[in-house]
């Protein structure tokens, strides 16, 4: 009964994580192999946001407009969601009417006193924020928006 | 020119410290501010106080409401202890109108806050203690005439759901001061809405 109960749980976790093709749900570790931990030439973008906050949707399309402007190879922008996880329609939604790319994930992590330290020490927590890897190393940290031109001139300054 | 060097950069150092507000150990300034019910209120304005839990919140940020029925049993709990809550939203309303003035009268009345509500209009209070975002606590400790800070940071360590809550790190530094001992975990994070700061 036990087994067939933590078997169904799976079941459930496995369909939560997976149904939508456009948001996955991950760890923190999960979102460290995502970004920081790539050994390769491009820049990841890391942008932390939520659907409720407004600066971060209105400072979204200025990454979006970044992404095509710059070498996609090069650049590759990562849109990690700190809504909660009973709000993933809510993202999924958000993410395919804002055709959102090239990734979005939904951070589902306990112990933020851990984890926000993990991405930058000097993070107070707040929303939006930003951050930059390459070749697993963190070249950049941001709390707060940007302007287009900021952006831009950021990641030109950044890209190799 | 070596010299000059290393005294700009302490200066640097030293206004990049000042401006990130208060540390653990240090004074808190008292304020003047006004409260939903009209009134300007200080810390002094509370008589039969050990300290205060001054909690920088608001009302239109998710997670400020995930909260409000937290902040109020803080302070049904430890207001009798002498621990009072304290609230002060520092949104500029022109950018979030549900924080203005009168939202925050109609959110005290409707959720009947046993505990002040003060609007910090100037943000000079946000300011100074160097709160970032919302929800975001100080615990303050009354020692003679100064207040110093104990606490800063999270409520808990769950913002989705209070009955899963691991840490309560609010209530345990606060049941610390009551105890006389020192408060364990002293600086916490969490994922909140950033003032909206006028520009």
């Amino acid at each position: 009964m036990k087994n067939i109960k933590r078997a169904g749980l799976a079941l459930f976790i496995s369909i939560v994580s997976f149904t939508s093709s456009h948001v996955s749900v991950v760890s923190f570790e999960q979102l460290k192999q995502e970004a920081a931990l790539k050994h390769n030439d491009t820049l990841y973008v890391v942008n932390f946001w939520a659907t409720w906050c407004d600066p971060c949707v209105k400072e979204l399309p200025y990454f979006q407009n970044a992404y095509k402007k710059f070498n996609t190879r090069k650049v590759k922008m990562i849109y990690v969601s700190l809504n909660s996880l009973k709000d993933l329609p809510k993202v999924e939604k958000f993410a395919d009417d804002n055709d959102l790319k090239p990734k979005v994930l939904l951070l589902n992590a306990s112990d933020p006193n851990v984890w926000i330290n993990g991405i930058d020490s000097s993070w107070s927590g707040a929303l939006p924020a930003t951050a930059l890897y390459r070749s697993g190393k963190k070249l950049y940290f941001h709390e707060g928006d940007f302007t287009q031109d900021k952006l831009n001139d950021l990641i030109q300054s950044k890209i190799k | 020119m070596k010299k000059l060097a290393i005294m700009a950069a302490a200066v640097v150092a030293l206004t990049s410290f000042t401006s990130s507000g208060y540390k653990v150990g240090d004074k808190a300034m008292d304020f003047k501010l006004k409260n939903t019910d009209g009134r300007m209120m200080a810390l002094t304005s509370l008589d039969n106080t050990k300290g205060f839990i001054v909690v920088f919140t608001c009302n239109h940020c998710p997670v400020a409401k995930a909260y409000e029925d937290r902040i109020i049993a803080l302070d049904k709990k430890y207001a009798p202890k002498g621990y009072p809550v304290v609230a002060i939203n520092s949104n500029d309303p022109s950018q979030v109108p549900e924080d203005s003035f009168e939202n925050m009268q109609k959110r005290a009345k409707e959720k009947q806050y046993t505990f002040p509500y003060l609007f910090d209009e100037t943000q000079t209070v946000a300011k100074a203690y160097g709160a970032t975002c919302t929800p975001y606590v100080f615990v303050l400790q009354k020692t003679g005439d100064d207040y110093i800070v104990k606490y800063i940071g999270a409520i808990d360590d769950n913002r989705d759901d209070a009955t899963q809550t691991k840490n309560k790190y609010v209530e345990a530094a606060v049941d610390a001061l009551l105890a006389n001992t020192p408060v364990t975990i002293t600086n916490t994070k969490a994922i909140g809405c950033g003032i909206k700061w006028k520009s």
